[in-house]
């Protein structure tokens, strides 16, 4: 924790605590990870500092507006509140690991397809917490969609184009899982 | 050629960069990292004004890691866009809290966070300017220096020994005539707080400044690179040849990014640093509490009516409480000069716009410059007026709104190619099946339920607020493939006008989209000029700048090809990417062939590579009259309208919007799903505006909700259950195949029109925004108590 933490300011940017370091595995992406890190660093600084995975976004640093949004063990957390050795084996995606075999995924493409996308820079937040709504619910009805996307923030699109994408995305991977 | 021969233009291309958005490839500024670079952080004032009585920086200096500690003493320099106030540093005093007073640069943020706990400064505190009243009466002056303050003169009216850092005034006609003409006079003071603009992505600046030169190179997120290279030149002395800026993908700006903000401090940081690059990143808390914020206003509004509706004088007075800098507020408040009246005419009109100096966080540009604002003063104003007339809001609109022939209150004649704002309000009615308001006994019923349903209507006009002589130009080079690379000025920071300018190229052009190759990172070294990415004014003057371009591109083409079919150019066509005889269609040459020459079979050759270049210059627009506002500012005027239907529980006071229809004139389509995502957009934007955002300050002058815990923008649950985009196409004939602009407009008036349909379903007016849930529950239970 920084001094500005004990004292009465509030600070939320991630400061090195100076402990030992202390060895992290995971699986981010589908690669491996081994790395000897500070034990409070965040999971955010983590993918970005360390592994070099820019795509995740940091909006507010306080778990307010989803735009570090990853998935972890299947579930869509905010990376900014959560340490990164909480990930200790877990199994993490991030924005870069959407793609396949030099292809978008059906999602992003629904994303492109449905303007769901303005600045850009809650899409990859959005879209992270959109594939684990769909990997746990395949057939999202609108009220679980805005449920699933409720804590990221998006000040462009108002939303609707947003749903849209991940609802025809949605029907999309049904009608892939059916062929 | 007739809108169904397009080829690109009125069909909704996709947007071209959004490959790399949805990829996690694209890069902003905040992801931007140097060899070398060093990181920055602010102390804040935690007054809301103090005199700075010392500062200790010597345990941050001693702390290893720590390249540079500055205070306001160590930088000379004042910054400003239309009035020169504002130190990169306080200087001898704070004028609100959350001022930066210390910066310090150091090898990393945890250095650099750990240097600012160890510096100590003694303030003295002062008694603050915190409400407008007590910035008006001006016993307490935020600039003790106002009248020694550089401005532009004439444009700007700051007052002597005030507060007011500008007084814009408009005069029309003979109010006090009109007043006396006046069946029906209606006054109200209506308000609205402070408001951020929350970009997800925070103002971010890199700088890597040379102490040994003048040389300057700034990555910034940041709409106005072209602004930003001036106004730094300009505080810093030099040249804006020694300064270079680069706008990588911007994370939303809404305003909040187009004047000049991190980028000096990260440069005199950098120069401290021995050149070595400064990145300042600004947290969410200082998003809210340091970087601008969209003015707080109070409108006073007095009308004059006919029994029969027609309105025959107008007086307005719209306080502007714009912080302790003024930035863009006093252009805010100009625009209301012309603008502040609605879209309606009004024969006899006196407008005071004052944008007065408190100490508060200061306000800069907001999408929809200050219209917003004064159309929630004014599209309240009509309804209430209405009331008292016992007039159908919708037929009192009508009776007094701008037509062909209207003089709008800064004297410009409107006419057949203007817009339609009646259009507007006409398809909005439909759309939601306005009848009028419901009667006091329907009301009494619906209450019974718990939940009441009510509509509303609005209007709203807005045209470019700019310099008049504002230009623009778009330089287009071909490569041997026949692909063309097209350079503009612009910054695409989710607007589409990347995609925009595609498709005027490829429309004039001929040619498929994705041959175009828009060339982004705006940078002031290598893209050709733009004098802001503001205003919604870039698909009108951008797009005759590229629509230009592209001409000029085929006539040089026609040119080249007129040698070698032997045959005059004005023989010449061009389609699908081949110049052609237009008899002998047989006679063509492919683009490509053309791009770096024409090479004949011997070796010869001719043309050499294609360069073409295309300006537009806004014409006809003049400064305003410094006395009456007398002039013609305006390029395009796009007029639109809200028709909304809400639904109110009466017990917890929640407004649920159910239906909004929205209609603007936009002269012709360019791409439909681009317009509808700024629709949109903008409209769930104005409902935060309406319903849940706003500034809270205690009375110490303290901003009590610098972050989303407490200062909320709209999710996708707040999303209306129905939004109806409308678009209305009356060319503009001088916009590009016709087109007006659309960014800003869809915000304007949605809390006008929620407002009113409060109206109609509670039987209360409601004068201060928010209309938070508290509020309305609070009315509902006072007006129970009254009946």
């Amino acid at each position: 924790m920084c001094e500005k933490h004990s004292a009465a300011e509030k600070c939320f940017s991630y400061t090195d605590s100076g402990l030992p370091r202390v060895q992290l595995i995971c699986v981010v992406n589908d690669e491996p990870v081994i790395a000897r890190i500070d034990p409070t660093m965040t999971l955010l600084t983590f993918l970005r500092k360390e592994l070099s995975l820019f795509g995740t976004k940091e909006g507010c640093g306080e778990g307010e507006c989803g735009a570090c949004t990853i998935i972890m063990n299947g579930d869509a957390i905010n990376s900014c509140i959560v340490l990164a050795l909480e990930a200790q084996g877990a199994v993490i995606t991030t924005v870069e690991g959407l793609s396949r075999e030099g292809k978008l995924s059906i999602l992003q493409q629904e994303f492109i397809n449905h303007d769901a996308l303005q600045c850009g820079f809650c899409t990859p937040g959005m879209l992270m917490s959109a594939r684990a709504l769909l990997n746990r619910n395949p057939n999202p009805d609108e009220e679980a969609i805005k449920e699933a996307i409720a804590g990221n923030f998006c000040r462009c699109t108002g939303y609707t184009p947003i749903i849209s994408a991940i609802s025809s995305a949605a029907k999309l991977e049904r009608e892939e899982r059916q062929q | 050629m007739n809108k169904e021969q397009y080829r690109h233009v009125s069909k909704s291309r996709l947007r071209i960069e959004a490959h790399e958005k949805v990829s996690g490839r694209a890069t902003y500024a905040f992801d931007m990292e140097m060899p070398g670079m060093l990181y920055a952080k602010c102390l804040h004032s935690p007054h809301a004004h103090a005199e700075i009585v010392a500062i200790d920086t010597s345990a941050a200096k001693a702390l290893p890691g720590v390249k540079a500690v500055l205070t306001g003493e160590d930088i000379p320099y004042l910054v400003g866009l239309y009035m020169v106030d504002k130190r990169i540093l306080a200087r001898g005093k704070v004028r609100y809290q959350g001022e930066a007073v210390v910066a310090v640069a150091a090898v990393d943020e945890e250095t650099a966070e750990r240097a600012l706990t160890l510096i100590r400064v003694e303030y003295k505190l002062l008694p603050s300017v915190s409400t407008i009243d007590e910035a008006l009466a001006g016993k307490i002056l935020v600039h003790e220096d106002i009248n020694e303050l550089e401005y532009i003169q004439g444009v700007f009216f700051p007052q002597p020994d005030s507060n007011i850092a500008s007084w814009n005034k408009t005069s029309k006609g003979n109010m006090n005539q009109g007043f006396a003409e006046a069946e029906l006079i209606v006054e109200n003071v209506l308000t609205l707080p402070a408001v951020a603009h929350v970009p997800l992505e925070t103002h971010v600046a890199i700088a890597q400044a040379d102490p040994c030169s003048k040389q300057v190179k700034i990555w910034a997120a940041t709409q106005s690179p072209f602004g930003v290279r001036k106004l730094l030149a300009k505080a810093l002395g030099i040249s804006t040849g020694d300064i270079q800026v680069i706008a990588p993908y911007v994370g939303g700006g809404f305003g909040g990014k187009a004047g000049i903000h991190l980028e000096p401090l990260a440069t005199v940081l950098s120069r401290v640093c021995k050149g070595r690059p400064v990145k300042i990143t600004a947290t969410r808390e200082e998003e809210f509490n340091q970087l601008p914020c969209r003015a707080g206003m109070r409108g006073r509004v007095k009308t004059g009516v006919k029994k029969d509706g027609k309105i025959t004088a107008v007086e307005i007075y719209y306080d502007w409480d714009s912080g302790a800098y003024a930035d863009y507020g006093v252009n805010v408040g100009k625009a209301a000069t012309y603008s502040g009246a609605g879209p309606y005419e009004v024969p006899n009109l006196e407008l005071h716009s004052r944008t007065l100096y408190t100490n508060k966080v200061f306000s800069t540009a907001y999408r929809g410059f200050g219209h917003l604002e004064t159309h929630w003063i004014i599209e309240r104003q009509m309804d209430l007026v209405a009331e008292k007339l016992g007039m159908d809001p919708y037929d009192f609109r009508m009776k007094n709104i701008l037509r062909n022939g209207s003089l709008t209150i800064s004297g410009e004649r409107i006419h057949e190619n203007s817009g339609r704002p009646d259009q507007c309000l006409d398809a909005v009615a439909k759309e939601i099946g306005w009848a009028g308001y419901q009667s006091a006994e329907e009301r009494q019923t619906a209450f019974k339920t718990g939940k009441v349903r009510g509509k509303g209507l609005a209007c709203l006009q807005k045209a470019p607020a700019m310099p008049p002589h504002t230009s623009t130009t778009a330089i287009m080079q071909m490569d041997d493939d026949g692909n063309v690379r097209l350079m503009i000025g612009v910054v695409d920071m989710g607007q589409g006008a990347n995609t925009i300018m595609a498709q005027i190229a490829a429309e004039v052009l001929d040619m498929p989209i994705e041959k175009v190759k828009v060339v982004w990172e705006t940078d002031t070294d290598r893209h050709p000029y733009d004098w802001s990415t503001v205003a919604s004014k870039y698909t009108f003057m951008g797009g005759n700048a590229v629509k230009r371009c592209a001409q000029n591109m085929v006539q040089q083409m026609k040119e080249t090809a007129a040698q070698v079919l032997r045959c005059a150019t004005e023989d010449l066509a061009h389609n699908n990417e081949y110049i052609y005889h237009v008899q002998h269609t047989h006679r063509r040459i492919a683009y490509k062939a053309l791009a770096l020459g024409y090479a004949y079979e011997n070796g010869n050759g001719i043309g050499g590579p294609l360069v073409a270049r295309g300006t537009y210059m806004a014409d006809g627009l003049t400064f305003l009259d410094p006395v009456t506002g007398q002039g013609l500012p305006a390029l395009d005027w796009t007029f639109g309208a809200h028709g909304a239907e809400i639904e109110v529980d009466v017990e917890t006071g929640d407004v649920t919007v159910l239906k909004i229809a929205s209609a603007f004139d936009v002269g012709q389509v360019i791409n439909k799903r681009l317009i509808e995502g700024q629709i949109m957009g903008g409209v769930l934007q104005g409902i935060g505006s309406a319903l849940v955002e706003g500034y809270k300050f205690g009375a110490d002058g303290r901003l009590l909700n610098p972050s989303f815990t407490d200062n909320k923008i709209p999710t996708a649950k707040d999303i209306p259950r129905d939004l109806v985009p409308i678009l209305i196409e009356n060319p503009q004939l001088d916009g590009p195949f016709g087109a007006r602009g659309i960014g800003e407009h869809p915000m304007i008036s949605v809390p006008s029109v929620i407002g009113n349909a409060l109206y109609d379903a509670l039987g209360i007016n409601f004068f201060d925004l928010p209309l938070s849930p508290e509020k309305v529950a609070l009315a509902i239970v006072r007006e129970k108590a009254q009946a």
